[in-house]
């Protein structure tokens, strides 16, 4: 029987795994009473449904539909000035989810804060580029690499991706390799559809190895130039000698010069 | 209105011509000046800026993708592949990433070489910053001077890791190999020797020269707010008069003990960082000088004793049963660090290189974000190019020190 392969996460696998192994947890403290973060999750209040210290970080939840509150909140009240960084992660197989954090830091104190929501497959989430301008390029980022459509931003277009390029590459249904549209793209677009027989589709492995294709793919101590035929005739690889800058020959050089 | 078809393709700048109206001119993606594939849209009122739009993508490579598919280890080189001119400051920041995760303990010499590393690598980053800089203003001879003494910095490199550009020599639990034979000794003359040519070359080629202020001063000015507002982070920021290192307010590796200044100025000009650059690379002198004697008093151990995540040293896997089973399972399985999540920033050349891993207790990281400075610092340019003269455009995309590897990722 052919093995199964589920068709919504095509990450990669482990090819094994212990039945009876269970993963540990990274540590999540809970928040301390009178350090910097109960304060932040004092001013939070309502907005902040979960808090939690990881790592030397705060973790909030909220509610994805208060982003831009809870975000205006953190900089105004509690000094949260800098959005370092914001995307989001791909939970649609398991829970047909999108987990979505803003990574914030407060430059007068050194601390920084993760603010986390959760969205469902389809929903948009707010833009922030109001409160943070850098969430300008982060959310066309998250738009171009999930998918996830961003309210009233400004300029929500495809930032890394062909703008004419179908599907998301960091979802979890898309392969490493690209999809039958990514194999046809360069095809297509340098020499046309009619061209497609004629070509074929483009492999994106890196590591394929073609056995007959001693051009690109060199024999190792048997090159032959360009077009030539392959031969058995070894060609002795030669090695560039290096040798090292003696600075301290030249440090009287140098001591000459001052 | 125009009608284009395949004949007569939208010619942008016809509005241009017949209506008085703005020039739009594609700057890159293939220009010198560019520092990479970078394509920018301006608008133009006379030689006056009205409107930037970056376009960026040219070099994605979808690294985050690549490291959801490969094991932590297996990840490593890849970094090396974002900030291609300081390779040693992404591998660090990614391995610190992972150990923070599985929370090892680095061996005290593996730090040592660690920092010296990363601040070998910062000297070599700044000096390609001011020799790019310098030969996008016009001034070509700083180039061929500031290129020299990169190449004995990658000569060091070379030494201690046989690679020059793409170094992995930092690895997941400490480093690789002890310093070779004579590389102290190699790195005092260096140091002496940069330090030496900072001051008398590169100040006195352009420090006070006319030229060099007429073409930085007031020119690209980015108010504290703005920068903190678009994500700025390292010189951009402090060369906006915030006083922010993570190497100083949020210290790792040995940073915490070493005696060190950060540089800022409130300029808020292109000079005021180029001044920044230089001042830097005397401090990164300076913690190298003070790493050296360090260096001597720790002992030999040069990776984590982490059995579970690191595999043992070599002479422990030749001769215990046990090592050598668990290093089997780490190199064909790869390590599986605990669920949960993390954000570790460090101070990359170029700002606050973050790495953010999910796991989920798999040897494949669920989801690795790259937080690039130059990302960000290339979104800030749709800003601060906005008023200023085509002259300036090449100025400012020189000092923010963009570099496409880590843009695009």
């Amino acid at each position: 029987m052919r093995k199964y392969t589920p068709k919504d996460n095509v990450q990669k696998k482990s090819y094994h795994t212990d039945r009876f192994w269970t993963a540990p947890r990274v540590p999540q403290e809970s928040v301390e009473e009178g350090s910097h973060f109960a304060d932040v999750v004092n001013a939070m209040g309502d907005l902040a449904k979960e808090a939690f210290v990881s790592l030397g970080q705060l973790v909030v939840w909220i509610d994805a539909t208060k982003n831009k509150e809870a975000l205006s909140l953190l900089r105004d009240e509690c000094g949260y000035v800098q959005c370092s960084e914001l995307s989001a992660v791909d939970y649609l197989a398991q829970d047909g989810e999108f987990e979505i954090f803003y990574q914030l830091l407060n430059i007068s104190n050194a601390s920084r804060v993760r603010v986390k929501c959760r969205i469902k497959e389809g929903e948009a989430i707010e833009s922030i580029t109001t409160i943070f301008k850098s969430a300008n390029f982060a959310e066309r980022e998250m738009f171009d690499m999930f998918g996830i459509y961003v309210n009233n931003h400004p300029y929500l277009k495809r930032i890394l991706m062909p703008e004419d390029w179908q599907g998301h590459p960091l979802l979890k249904t898309y392969p490493l390799q690209g999809d039958e549209f990514a194999s046809w793209y360069e095809v297509d677009k340098i020499f046309g559809k009619e061209y497609r027989d004629i070509i074929g589709p483009e492999n994106r492995d890196p590591s394929r190895i073609d056995k007959d294709d001693t051009k690109r793919f060199s024999r190792v101590g048997y090159e032959v130039p360009f077009g030539a035929e392959p031969t058995d005739t070894p060609t002795p690889i030669e090695y560039s000698e290096t040798t090292l800058v003696d600075y301290n020959k030249s440090s009287t050089q140098l001591d000459e010069r001052r | 209105m125009q009608q284009p078809n395949k004949l007569t393709p939208f010619f942008e700048n016809i509005n241009f011509e017949r209506d008085d109206n703005t020039m739009v001119i594609n700057f890159g993606p293939q220009h010198p000046s560019a520092h990479g594939q970078l394509r920018l849209i301006l608008e133009l009122d006379g030689e006056k800026v009205v409107k930037a739009t970056p376009d960026i993508g040219y070099l994605h490579r979808g690294v985050e993708k690549m490291a959801e598919n490969m094991m932590y280890n297996e990840f490593l080189p890849t970094t090396d592949r974002l900030d291609y001119i300081a390779s040693t400051a992404n591998n660090y920041a990614y391995a610190a990433a992972v150990e923070k995760l599985i929370g090892v303990e680095v061996p005290r010499r593996a730090q040592v070489i660690r920092t010296m590393l990363l601040e070998l690598n910062r000297i070599i980053s700044h000096l390609f910053f001011v020799a790019t800089h310098a030969l996008d203003v016009g001034a070509m001879s700083v180039f061929l001077y500031a290129f020299r003494e990169r190449e004995y910095a990658m000569d060091l490199m070379e030494d201690y890791c046989g690679a020059r550009l793409t170094h992995s020599s930092i690895r997941i639990g400490g480093v690789p190999l002890d310093l070779p034979k004579d590389w102290i000794s190699n790195l005092i003359s260096f140091c002496d020797k940069v330090e030496y040519e900072l001051e008398h070359t590169y100040n006195a080629l352009l420090q006070e020269n006319r030229i060099w202020k007429m073409r930085l001063e007031d020119v690209g000015v980015l108010s504290a707010d703005e920068a903190l507002s678009w994500g700025c982070s390292g010189i951009m920021l402090r060369g906006s008069g915030v006083k922010y290192d993570i190497r100083k307010e949020e210290p790792y590796e040995l940073y915490g003990e070493l005696d060190f200044d950060i540089p800022v100025s409130d300029r808020c000009d292109s000079y005021g960082r180029y001044r920044l650059y230089m001042e830097e690379m005397k401090q990164s002198i300076r913690i190298i000088r003070q790493l050296i004697p360090m260096y001597k008093d720790t002992t030999p151990e040069l990776m984590a004793n982490a059995p579970e995540y690191i595999s043992a040293p070599k002479e422990q896997i030749m001769t215990q049963n046990y090592s050598l089973m668990q290093h089997f399972v780490l190199v064909t399985q790869g390590m599986r660090p605990p669920k949960g999540e993390v954000y570790v920033p460090t101070e990359s050349p170029k700002g606050e290189l973050g790495f953010y891993i999910k796991s989920e207790g798999e040897p494949y990281a669920y989801r690795l974000k790259v937080r690039a400075p130059s990302f960000y610092h290339t979104g800030l340019l749709q800003e601060i190019l906005v008023g200023t003269y085509i002259a300036d455009v090449v100025t400012i995309i020189g000092s923010t020190n963009i570099v496409f590897g880590e843009v695009d990722r």
